[in-house]
C-alpha cells in the first residue's frame, strides 16, 4: 500500500525535476539561443525553403491567427477524406471498413482540435494507414499548433509595446522538430524495448493454452502512443487506450507515460519565466496550478485506495481498491494519479475505466476538466490561465479601485469582455447540450434514431447523467476521455461533439491571442508601487479564488446531478 | 489568404513525409532489436506459441489458475472495460453472481478470503496478472483437482510472484498454468 503512494509521489517529483530543464530548453528554442540540438538547423532550413516560409516574417495578432487557422482547416478537410476511403487505401492487413461520415467528421475534429475523443475502437475502426498519416500526424500537428500559439502570446508579454507576436510558422516547425519529435523518438523507444509493438505485423492468430482460437491485434503503436502522450492528445492505438497491456506494459512503461502527459505541460509554465525573464511569475502561477492538483490527486488516490463500498458490502477482500475497470500491474493508486494527470492536461489518456471510478474521483476528474487550466493542454493550458488572470486582474483592480493593469498595460472593457465571453461559453457548451441529451433521453428514449437514446447510457440513474456531463466536458476541454459505457458512435453524438470541439478549441484560442494583441498594442506604463504585482504570492491566490468561485457557480449544480448524488446514495 | 493557403499545402506536405513516414519507419526499425522483433513476445511451449506474454487469456477450466473477469472474454482482437458504474444494481449482481460460482468452486475458501480483483472486469479485459492473494486463494482448488499437494502449488506460485520495487506484486497467469502443466 505504502509502496504504491511512495510510488506516485515519486513519480510526480521527478516530472517537475525533468520538467525545469526542458523549460530553458523551451524557451531557449525559441528565443533563438543555442541549444543541444542546433544541428537540426538545416533540416528546418529545408522545411522554409520548400516551404516557402520566411521564418522571420513578423506578424500581428490577426495575421498570426490567420495562418494558424487556414492550415488547421486544411487539415480539417484531409483527416476526413481519409478516414472515409480508408478501406480503398494501402496498409489496411486487418480489412477495416472506411468510417461513416458523421464518425470521420466527429474523428476528424476531434484529433485536429488535440482532443482524441474515439467514437471508435482503434483495433476495428482505423487502418495502419489512417492510424499513422490522419492520427499520428495530427497528433503531432495539433500540438505543435497549440505550442506555436503559446509562444505568440509569450511575444506579446515579453515586449513592451508591439504588433507583433513572431511567426506562426516558424514555431509550428520548431515545436515539432525540436520538443515533440525528440522527445516522443525516446518515449516510443523505450515503449517499444518493454514489450509495445512498433512493426507493420497485422493481427496474428494463436491457439491458447486452453485451446481457443484467439486473434491478437498488433501493429506499429509505439511511435503514436509517444507522441499521444507527449502532445497531450490522447487518443490511444487500441481500443482501451493504456489500459490495454500492449499499449502499457508494466509499471515502468507507466510510469514514462504518466510523466509524458505532465512534462510538456509543466514544462511551458517554466518556459514562459525564462523566455520573458519573469521567473517568479512562472513560480506563482505554478503554485497556484500544483496546489489544486495535488488536491485532486490527494482525493482520487484515497478513495480509489478505499474501494467501492457496495463491493465491500458483499463481503470479498478489497484490500487493493477498487478494481473495477483497472489493471492489477498499476494499483488503484497509480491509475488514481493518472486519472487526475489526464484530465489537468487535456490528454484524455486513460490507463483505467474512468466510468468505473468511484463517484467522487469520477466528480474529480469532470471538475478537473471544467477547470481545464491546471497545466493543461500543451500551449492551450497557459492561455486558459491567461483568461483567469485577466478576470483576476480585472476583479483585483475593483476591490481596490484601480484601473486594472496587467504587466504595464491597462486592461479595459473590451478585453473584459472578451475574457468574460470565453468563461461563460464552456459552462453554455457544456450544460447545454448535456440538457438536450437528457432531455433526450427522459422524454424521447424511443425515437427512431440511429441508437435510440433510451440505449445511449451503459449505466441508470445519476451515473447515467454523469455519462453525458463528462462527454460534452471532454470534447469542450479537449480532453477526449470519455465514461466510455456512453454509446456514443451515432450521428447525434458525434454531430453535437463536433460542434462543441470546434468552438471549444479555437475560441479559447482566439480570444487570449485577441486580448494578448490589443493588450500589446496599448501604451506601456512603467510599474510604480500602486502597481498590481501579478507576480506575487497574494496574486497568486487571487486567482486561485477567481478559479475556485468561477468553476463553482458555473458547475456546481451539474455536478451535484450526477458525481454528489450518486455518492451519498452509495455511502 | 492564397500564400497561406500555397504554405499550407507544402508545410502539410513535409510534415506528413516526417510525422507519419520517417518517424514510425524509424521507431519500427530501431525496435526490430527489442524482444519480440517490435511486434510483441509469444510464449512456446513445445514448438507451438500458446500465447502472447502480456496478453491475458481465457481460463475456465478448474484445472487452470483463472485470470481477471473479462469485457470481452479475453478476445484480444478488441479490447474493453465493463464501464459499469459502482452504484449500478446491475452489476452489483453480476458481482454477487461471480462471488457465488467462485465459492462453488472453490470448497473451502470463504467469502472474505476472495481479492476484489477476481470478481471484478479489469480495465483492458486483457488482463494478464493477478496479485499474489489472486492466485494463492486458487491453490486449494488447483491441488484437489491435479491430485497434488498445496504445498507444491503454493511453492509454484510463490516462484511466480514477480515483486517490483515500487508498485504492486504481480503473477502472469499464462506464465503460471504453463509451469502447472509442466509439474507432472
Amino acid at each position: 500500500m505504502n509502496n504504491e503512494i511512495s510510488g506516485v509521489i515519486l513519480l510526480f517529483l521527478l516530472t517537475v525535476i525533468l520538467a525545469y530543464p526542458l523549460g530553458k530548453y523551451i524557451a531557449n528554442v525559441f528565443s533563438g539561443k543555442k541549444t543541444l540540438t542546433g544541428f537540426l538547423n538545416p533540416v528546418e532550413r529545408f522545411i522554409f525553403r520548400v516551404s516557402g516560409i520566411n521564418p522571420a516574417e513578423p506578424m500581428n495578432w490577426k495575421q498570426f491567427l490567420k495562418a494558424m487557422l487556414t492550415i488547421n482547416l486544411l487539415w480539417l478537410v484531409y483527416g476526413f477524406f481519409l478516414l472515409i476511403f480508408q478501406d480503398k487505401l494501402p496498409m489496411n492487413p486487418d480489412g477495416n471498413p472506411g468510417q461513416t461520415p458523421d464518425l470521420a467528421f466527429n474523428t476528424a475534429i476531434s484529433f485536429l482540435v488535440n482532443c482524441n475523443l474515439q467514437h471508435y475502437s482503434g483495433e476495428s475502426g482505423l487502418t495502419y494507414f489512417t492510424q499513422l498519416f490522419v492520427v499520428t500526424f495530427l497528433q503531432f500537428v495539433s500540438a505543435g499548433t497549440g505550442i506555436a500559439v503559446l509562444i505568440g502570446l509569450f511575444n506579446g508579454l515579453k515586449e513592451k509595446t508591439t504588433n507583433n507576436l513572431g511567426n506562426f510558422w516558424n514555431y509550428l516547425v520548431k515545436s515539432i522538430t525540436r520538443i515533440l519529435l525528440p522527445l516522443s523518438v525516446i518515449v516510443a523507444l523505450l515503449l517499444a524495448f518493454n514489450g509495445t509493438p512498433a512493426g507493420f505485423g497485422g493481427k496474428d492468430s494463436i491457439v491458447t493454452l486452453q485451446g481457443d482460437s484467439v486473434q491478437v491485434s498488433r501493429g506499429p503503436a509505439a511511435g503514436m502512443i509517444a507522441i499521444k502522450q507527449l502532445g497531450t492528445n490522447g487518443g490511444g492505438w487500441f481500443g482501451v487506450n493504456s489500459a490495454h497491456p500492449l499499449e502499457n506494459p508494466n509499471y515502468f512503461t507507466n510510469a514514462v507515460e504518466t510523466i509524458s502527459i505532465l512534462l510538456i505541460p509543466i514544462a511551458l509554465v517554466f518556459a514562459l519565466g525564462f523566455y520573458i525573464n519573469r521567473k517568479k511569475l512562472a513560480r506563482v502561477i505554478f503554485g497556484v496550478m500544483t496546489f489544486l492538483f495535488v488536491i485532486f490527486c490527494s482525493i482520487n488516490i484515497y478513495y480509489e485506495m478505499k474501494g467501492n463500498p457496495a463491493i465491500d458490502k458483499l463481503g470479498v477482500a478489497q484490500t487493493a481498491g477498487s478494481m473495477e475497470g483497472k489493471e492489477v500491474r498499476f494499483g488503484a493508486a497509480a491509475t488514481a494519479l493518472w486519472s487526475v494527470a489526464t484530465t489537468s492536461t487535456s490528454n484524455g489518456s486513460v490507463n483505467g475505466m474512468h466510468d468505473s471510478l468511484t463517484p467522487i474521483s469520477g466528480g474529480v476528474v469532470i471538475l478537473d476538466m471544467m477547470v481545464n487550466a491546471l497545466y493543461g493542454g500543451v500551449g492551450v493550458g497557459l492561455l486558459n490561465y491567461f483568461i483567469f488572470i485577466i478576470i483576476a486582474v480585472f476583479i483585483s483592480g475593483l476591490m481596490v479601485g484601480r484601473t486594472p493593469e496587467f504587466m504595464g498595460h491597462k486592461v479595459e472593457a473590451r478585453e473584459i469582455k472578451i475574457a468574460a465571453l470565453v468563461t461563460l461559453l464552456s459552462a453554455f457548451l457544456i450544460k447545454g447540450f448535456t440538457a438536450l441529451a437528457a432531455y433526450m433521453v427522459a422524454h424521447h428514449p424511443e425515437i427512431a434514431w440511429q441508437v435510440k437514446p433510451g440505449a445511449w447510457l451503459n449505466n441508470p440513474s445519476y451515473h447515467g447523467f454523469s455519462e453525458m456531463l463528462y462527454e460534452y466536458t471532454s470534447a469542450n476541454a479537449n480532453n477526449g476521455s470519455g465514461f466510455e459505457g456512453l454509446g456514443d458512435n451515432n450521428p447525434f453524438w458525434n454531430i453535437t461533439t463536433g460542434i462543441v470541439l470546434i468552438l471549444g478549441r479555437y475560441l479559447p484560442i482566439i480570444a487570449p491571442i485577441a486580448i494578448m494583441g490589443l493588450l500589446a498594442n496599448k501604451k506601456f506604463i512603467p510599474e510604480s508601487p500602486g502597481t498590481l504585482r501579478t507576480d506575487s504570492g497574494t496574486f497568486g491566490m487571487m486567482t486561485l479564488a477567481v478559479i475556485i468561485i468561477i468553476t463553482a457557480l458555473s458547475y456546481l449544480p451539474a455536478l451535484a446531478l450526477g458525481p454528489l448524488a450518486e455518492y451519498f446514495s452509495l455511502y | 489568404m492564397k500564400k497561406n493557403l500555397l504554405i499550407s499545402v507544402k508545410l502539410t506536405i513535409v510534415m506528413i513525409l516526417i510525422c507519419a513516414v520517417v518517424y514510425p519507419f524509424l521507431i519500427a526499425g530501431i525496435s526490430k532489436a527489442a524482444p519480440g522483433g517490435g511486434n510483441g513476445e509469444t510464449i512456446t511451449v513445445n514448438g507451438k506459441v500458446v500465447g502472447y506474454e502480456k496478453i491475458g487469456q481465457k481460463f475456465t477450466a478448474d484445472k487452470y489458475f483463472w485470470g481477471r473477469p473479462s469485457a470481452v472474454e479475453y478476445n484480444a482482437a478488441g479490447s474493453a472495460g465493463s464501464n459499469k458504474g459502482p452504484s449500478n444494481p446491475g452489476y452489483l449482481q453480476i458481482v454477487q453472481d461471480r462471488i457465488d460460482s467462485f465459492l462453488v468452486h472453490n470448497p473451502g475458501v470463504t467469502k472474505g478470503e476472495i481479492p476484489a480483483e477476481l470478481v471484478t472486469a479489469s480495465g483492458s479485459g486483457l488482463d494478464p496478472h493477478l496479485s499474489p492473494a489472486g492466485a494463492q486463494v486458487q491453490v486449494k482448488r488447483i491441488a484437489a483437482t491435479r491430485s497434488i499437494s498445496e504445498e507444491i502449488v503454493r511453492t509454484l506460485v510463490n516462484r511466480h510472484i514477480e515483486k517490483k520495487g515500487l508498485g504492486p506484486s504481480v503473477v502472469n497467469v499464462l506464465k503460471l498454468n504453463i509451469a502447472l502443466d509442466q509439474l507432472k
